[in-house]
């Protein structure tokens, strides 16, 4: 019996020859623990050595394998062939991003992004190491838990239609990693952060809500922002009705 | 150290079409949220002509209200109505996602805060509706 196969609608875009994307289309065989990533894998190694995408861990970890399938944003390590099978599957770049090469996109406007909300711990006076670590409770460490587990795929940003059409926008990823730093009992650095509470960032969220439904990691970037909303708002009237309360 | 990038001159930059919010169910429900807002501005926009006409003597406010009672203006509240429920519904999910809920160490699960946020909203609604009855009668 013929060994069963499923076909790829594979995006196409070599700078050096195309004008535009193309479609290429590639049948492979079907397996039921096969990915969407396996498939792209066999394409490469045994159809066609020319087709570029990102791929690393294979296991919903690093975040590099990031594209869209049949228009919904996913990691290809993730999306099973059996969940499309025997229907064909589209394989486009992620939406919202410039393309480098076929499957390969321009991630440049979100590493600069990410770095202008300071992702990182800041303190007013740093302790010196012999003085120990800065403790936290497992409460402080419940309240932004969930929004560490970002592994950055950009998978958010591709399903936002605001960053779509405002590129402008600081995007989901960004002000989620912001917002996780500004819940940190141990950060000090929420006024360097002021980025997060202008038009660009929160602001130009109108809670789509999309980025929280594809991202892999439950993160909910959407709740982040909201509740940055809540957290600017209440902040500003603070400092109107208790100007004396500023820090 | 030099940072080298890809060549800006050979990406493809791809247009969002007019229509993306025809290529997910998501993005049409958001539309329609952002929309119900329109509907409710308009009634808002004709309830307020409706006190004024109140203080222009009984016979404009019947007027007025007979004007009202047209196939068309009835058929505008009735849409407008419908999407001041879905406006309502979508507001109290956004609020169980806004407020997060904590009783001692336990998150209270969102759709309990949904399910608290309607219930308060039905009372209140039943309260208003019994207030109305006891006023007209």
């Amino acid at each position: 019996m013929a060994e069963p196969t499923i076909t790829l609608n594979v995006t196409r875009y070599r700078p050096e020859k195309d004008r535009a994307p193309t479609t290429q289309t590639y049948v492979v065989p079907y397996r039921q623990d096969w990915v969407v990533l396996d498939a792209l894998n066999h394409i490469k190694d045994q159809l066609d050595g020319t087709l570029s995408y990102r791929w690393s861990c294979r296991m919903g970890v690093c975040g590099s394998c990031g594209m869209m399938v049949n228009g919904t944003p996913k990691l290809t390590c993730a999306a099973f062939l059996r969940d499309y099978y025997p229907q064909e599957i589209r394989v486009e770049p992620l939406v919202n991003f410039p393309i480098i090469r076929d499957l390969v996109i321009d991630m440049t406007d979100f590493m600069e992004k990410l770095k202008r909300v300071k992702p990182w711990i800041i303190r007013k006076e740093e302790k010196s190491v012999s003085a120990g670590e800065y403790l936290q409770t497992p409460a402080e460490l419940e309240a932004f838990h969930q929004f560490t587990q970002c592994i950055n795929c950009m998978l958010c940003y591709a399903a936002c239609p605001v960053y779509g059409l405002e590129p402008k926008f600081l995007g989901p990823a960004a002000i989620a990693l912001g917002y996780r730093y500004n819940m940190d009992s141990r950060d000090q650095g929420k006024d360097q952060r002021e980025i997060l509470g202008n038009h660009d960032g929160i602001w130009d969220c109108t809670f789509v809500g999309e980025c929280s439904v594809v991202c892999p990691k439950h993160v909910d970037p959407a709740a982040a922002i909201q509740r940055s909303k809540v957290d600017v708002t209440k902040d500003w009237f603070q400092s109107i009705l208790m100007p004396w309360g500023q820090r | 150290m030099s940072v080298v990038g890809p060549d800006p001159g050979k990406l493809y930059h791809r247009k969002m079409p007019a229509t993306w919010w025809l290529t997910n169910p998501s993005y049409f429900l958001f539309m329609l949220r952002e929309l119900s807002s329109v509907f409710i501005a308009l009634f808002l926009v004709v309830y307020l002509c409706q006190i004024y006409q109140l203080s222009q003597g009984p016979d404009a406010y019947t007027a007025f209200t007979q004007k009202l009672s047209s196939p068309g203006w009835i058929l505008f509240h009735f849409v407008a109505l419908l999407f001041a429920l879905y406006h309502s519904i979508t507001w109290f999910q956004s609020s169980a996602v806004v407020l997060p809920l904590r009783i001692g160490e336990r998150a209270v699960s969102r759709s309990i805060v949904l399910a608290l946020h309607v219930a308060a909203w039905l009372i209140v609604s039943v309260i208003v509706l019994v207030l109305f009855l006891a006023l007209k009668s």
